[in-house]
């Protein structure tokens, strides 16, 4: 079993839909299609696989973490997605979007970034396919997260500051939203999450399903069937849902981890923006709040349909880490196995480390989504 | 759930249908429509803006509501909106302002989905009815989503204004002009609001292409900037939403009477060519 498609209207329970302008319809139309014939297409599979493993480095490696088990009393495995090309998990989607973006027959992306990440990544596919690249970056974020402005910047893209409202993911969004509004002839809005109006969180969630496979063949060969739980961190939702898929058919307790100051399921109520009806966090009138984490790429106040949909209905359940948790799980991590992750999947282990009385004995599968190298130089002036 | 008129409406027959019959006579009486757009909740003197704007011979006023993610709209009103937001502005004091603003024309509200969704359907559109407002345009709720929406406004006398776009295949067409209520508001260009230099081929066409398959009027938005440019699409279009152009003029000071004498330039040239 694997996670359903969702309804014809883009629905998943109550969740998602099309919410944008009318001028985008067609566009969101003509890429549902695009990616259907393309995602039923083997020679489509055939050059995204290739891409995958000679590009990327797919597989990427199940790693069994021997001292911070030791540590913490619960046994934790880590799907290595920090040690893709670009440094997360990103790479799976915009690969395969760049791909449709060229069998569409668009010459240029626009994407939105909080953190860099997805940025990085599709300024990378961009440049690997010579498609045009426009990436729009909070103002906050650009200053928080300069090395990856810089390394947008060589790999030829352009990048823009969202200098309206908190100047952080959701204005990027806002900014490329309706920079596609003026430029959908020929540009393809290349989106970073499971978020956004139909197809994009059926379609991100699908490009990603590779995280949750491999992962569940890696599991049975090393546990011989499913961990007791499998964690990510959530903002969107893109790496959580990609590695919940390999599982949703498991036993496994499927748990996401959102930051405090953006915690959508357990703080929001549901609305819309940005295409697609979900959990948000919001004033008494509606109007979209500001998120507040440490993370620049869990910095949203919105969080994707399908999570909305599975925490509805109990398959998936959400909770929150403060970014002191993250802080501290960001160093143990380091010191205890040799690897500096991002801030983002160190929301899943802080959430490890808060509740390793529960989770005692018991075997965590962690999507380590990305890996730290962006974020030393912040966590320099935290740590002093 | 009536809709009661506010004090000093005159003409505009009531109950459903009022802003298209409204339009409809101004229209079949040789008239080209103006239809100016005003954040609410914009300064002190929003209201009067808004009374300046009728006064100065709008057909009907478009009020937003601001939102804090407004996605159709360029930098004027977005700027106009985080003022208003950072005023103090809410959906319930902008209505509160036009339930008791005696305007004299038709008010339409503009503001996005998640406002609505947030207070309920059922309520949002009472809302609307009670303080007066005829119509809603809300730029995100597409074709494939508005109808549980547009279902609670039509029971509540209030009319759902649907946009057209350049990108929309002719066989969607009629299908929006069938669903909207009050007029079709044809997207002049592709893009988000804001002045443009030249008013966009693409304004024009989508106007004819409108024209072609209903006969509720048309109002060309979106890019509409000045007189020049509005007499331009009313060449084909039955007339002209113009926001961002009005918008930046409250922005830069020029209060209601700015506002006021820029919409006379522009009614002065509708009339000349009717």
């Amino acid at each position: 079993m694997s996670l359903p498609e969702p309804s014809i209207d883009g629905r998943f329970g109550e969740f998602g839909g099309r919410f944008v302008p009318e001028t985008l319809v067609p566009a969101c139309q003509e890429l549902e299609e695009a990616f259907r014939h393309a995602w039923a297409d083997p020679a489509f599979h055939d050059e995204l696989d290739a891409l995958l493993r000679d590009y990327a480095g797919r597989p990427s490696p199940l790693t069994e973490c021997h001292r911070l088990s030791e540590a913490l009393g619960v046994r934790v495995l880590l799907k290595r997605e920090d040690l893709n090309h670009t440094g997360s998990h990103k790479i799976n989607n915009v690969l395969g979007q760049a791909l449709l973006a060229r069998r569409m027959g668009k010459t240029r992306l626009v994407a939105e970034t909080g953190a860099g990440q997805h940025g990085v990544a599709t300024a990378t596919a961009a440049a690997l396919l010579g498609l045009e690249c426009l990436v729009y970056m909070g103002e906050v974020d650009m200053e928080r997260q300069a090395l990856n402005v810089f390394r947008m910047r060589l790999l030829g893209a352009e990048v823009r500051p969202a200098v309206t409202g908190s100047r952080t993911l959701k204005d990027a969004i806002n900014e490329a939203m309706r920079d596609w509004v003026a430029t959908v002839g020929g540009t393809h809005y290349c989106l970073g999450s499971v978020m956004g109006p139909h197809p994009y969180p059926w379609m991100v969630r699908e490009l990603h399903t590779v995280i949750g496979t491999e992962a569940r063949a890696q599991c049975e060969a090393l546990l011989g069937g499913a961990p007791d739980v499998v964690t990510a961190c959530v903002g969107g939702g893109s790496n959580a849902i990609g590695i919940f898929s390999g599982f949703v058919g498991t036993p496994a307790e499927l748990v996401g981890v959102e930051p405090a100051g953006g915690a959508a399921i357990a703080r929001g109520v549901p609305g819309v923006v940005h295409g697609s009806k979900s959990f948000l966090l919001q004033d008494e009138f509606g109007q979209v709040n500001e998120a507040h984490s440490i993370s620049a790429g869990l910095d949203y106040p919105g969080i994707g349909p399908e999570h909305s949909h599975l925490a509805t209905i109990g398959r998936a359940r959400y909770v929150s880490v403060t970014d002191a948790e993250v802080v501290e799980a960001f160093q143990l991590l380091s010191r205890t196995e040799g690897i500096i992750p991002a801030l983002e999947p160190a929301h899943a282990l802080a959430w490890i480390a808060r509740d390793r009385a529960s989770l005692a004995g018991r075997t965590v599968l962690v999507n380590l989504s990305g890996r730290g190298d962006k974020d030393v130089a912040q966590m320099m002036d935290v740590l002093g | 759930m009536s809709a009661e008129l506010p004090p000093g409406v005159p003409a505009p027959p009531t109950g459903p249908g009022a802003l298209e019959r409204h339009l409809r006579q101004r229209r079949d009486a040789g008239a080209k429509l103006l239809v100016p757009y005003v954040t609410g909740g914009l300064g002190a003197d929003w209201v009067d803006a808004v009374r300046a704007a009728a006064d100065a011979g709008a057909d009907a006023v478009e009020v937003g509501i601001p939102f804090s993610d407004p996605v159709m709209d360029g930098p004027v009103i977005q700027q106009a909106s985080d003022q208003a937001l950072h005023a103090g502005a809410t959906p319930v004091s902008v209505l509160e302002s036009l339930r008791r603003a005696d305007v004299g024309v038709p008010l339409v509200v503009m503001t996005y989905y998640n406002l609505c969704f947030h207070m309920g359907h059922e309520r949002f559109a009472a809302s609307l009815a009670e303080a007066g407002v005829r119509a809603a345009i809300l730029p995100d709720l597409p074709l494939e989503e508005v109808g549980p929406w547009a279902g609670a406004a039509d029971a509540a006398g209030v009319e759902t204004v649907l946009l057209a776009a350049p990108t929309a295949p002719d066989e969607r067409l009629p299908r929006i002009c069938t669903r909207a209520r009050g007029f079709v508001y044809a997207v002049g260009l592709l893009g988000v609001t804001g002045e443009r230099a030249e008013l966009a081929e693409s304004a024009t066409v989508i106007a004819a292409r409108l024209k072609a398959v209903t006969d509720k009027p048309v109002l060309i938005g979106v890019g509409v900037s000045n007189a020049e440019q509005a007499v331009q699409a009313c060449a084909v279009a039955d007339g002209v939403v113009v926001g961002s152009a009005v918008v930046r003029r409250l922005l830069e000071g020029e209060g209601p009477e700015g506002v006021a004498a820029f919409l006379r330039g522009i009614r002065h040239a509708l009339d000349a060519t009717s």
